[in-house]
């Protein structure tokens, strides 16, 4: 799949933040064969060098970077974040946050639409964080997205697909467009489901970083984006409410 | 000149943000820079004046989700 003609070497976007140090969050990229990275902007002070070895250690990972607006709860915020962003990292790919409830960190999909408009027209490549509704989807397509990346439940909670049904439908209703589950992975088996649903990556920091060993998680997201896309491509059956005997019944020997 | 960084009060001699970038000792750091919540790219930075009250923003690279 590609991502605004870019081919990533693997459905899994990771996540840099709340690693136990440095070294344990390169090696958890390397362990998951990240496709590619999130990375963010925050105060620093000309004492502190703490952004340059984070952006050093990066560039050597090689791993292509998306940054993000996170924390941005106005349109204005946001759009100032993206542009800030596009120069440190050199890069228009932006992963797009308007946040509209602090709770959930559920996203304003109002401010969303209207950041993903005016950054698009200002040649940004939109990764928009939204929900699995098809009319903001819609919208957010119009404005100029060209991948869309709903949550499957709220940042940082770990309870999965919380909602298979929209989910399913949005990948229905939008087979050409890159899907992405971004938000409330907590287990491997979570993005397996994703992948399996038809998504075309998965992106994932707090199940990984805040696992017991982050780096034995991360290899076993990779082992499980992988089940998920060859399962995908291997084209399930249906479920069914009844049994159906799976050894045949032919031949079966008169024993009563 | 009294203006904010990063929201920490500051009196500063620097003329220009590009001045005030190197004042403050961020040297080649890699950083961006935003004026009263406008950006502000590198390239206007030499242009910039400082004004009293002003309120800079100084962000560099960060952990992200």
């Amino acid at each position: 799949m590609l991502f605004y003609g870019t081919e990533l070497a693997s459905p899994l976007m990771l996540g840099t933040a709340q690693y136990p140090s440095p070294e344990i969050l390169a090696d958890s990229v390397r362990a998951a064969d990240a496709g590619l990275v999130t990375v963010s902007l925050r105060r620093e002070s000309a004492g502190s060098r703490a952004g340059q070895a984070f952006w050093s250690l990066i560039r050597d990972l090689g791993t292509p970077v998306l940054p993000n607006t996170a924390g941005c709860h106005t349109v204005k915020e946001a759009v100032t974040t993206a542009h800030m962003a596009r120069e440190v990292f050199e890069t228009d790919w932006v992963k797009l946050e308007v946040i509209g409830e602090s709770d959930t960190l559920q996203p304003d999909v109002f401010g969303l639409v209207e950041a993903a408009r005016i950054l698009s027209s200002e040649g940004f490549k939109v990764f928009p964080y939204t929900t699995e509704d098809l009319v903001v989807a819609e919208r957010l397509l119009a404005a100029g997205c060209e991948v869309l990346m709903p949550w499957g439940a709220p940042i940082g909670s770990g309870k999965g697909l919380n909602n298979v049904f929209g989910l399913r439908a949005l990948r229905a209703h939008f087979p050409d467009v890159p899907l992405v589950v971004d938000a409330g992975i907590g287990l491997p088996s979570h993005a397996t489901q994703a992948l399996e649903l038809g998504y075309d990556a998965v992106l994932i920091n707090t199940a990984v970083a805040k696992a017991g060993d982050p780096v034995a998680m991360a290899r076993a997201f990779r082992l499980a984006v992988e089940a998920g896309r060859l399962a995908r491509i291997a084209d399930p059956m249906e479920a069914r409410d009844m049994a159906a005997p799976s050894t045949p019944l032919l031949g079966k020997p008169a024993l009563s | 000149m009294n203006i904010v960084v990063n929201d920490e009060a500051r009196v500063v001699n620097a003329r220009t943000l590009a001045a005030l970038i190197d004042e403050l000792g961020y040297g080649d750091a890699r950083i961006a820079t935003a004026v009263d919540g406008e950006f502000i790219p590198g390239s206007r930075r030499c242009g910039l004046d400082i004004v009293d009250g002003m309120r800079v923003e100084i962000v560099a690279p960060m952990q992200g989700g």
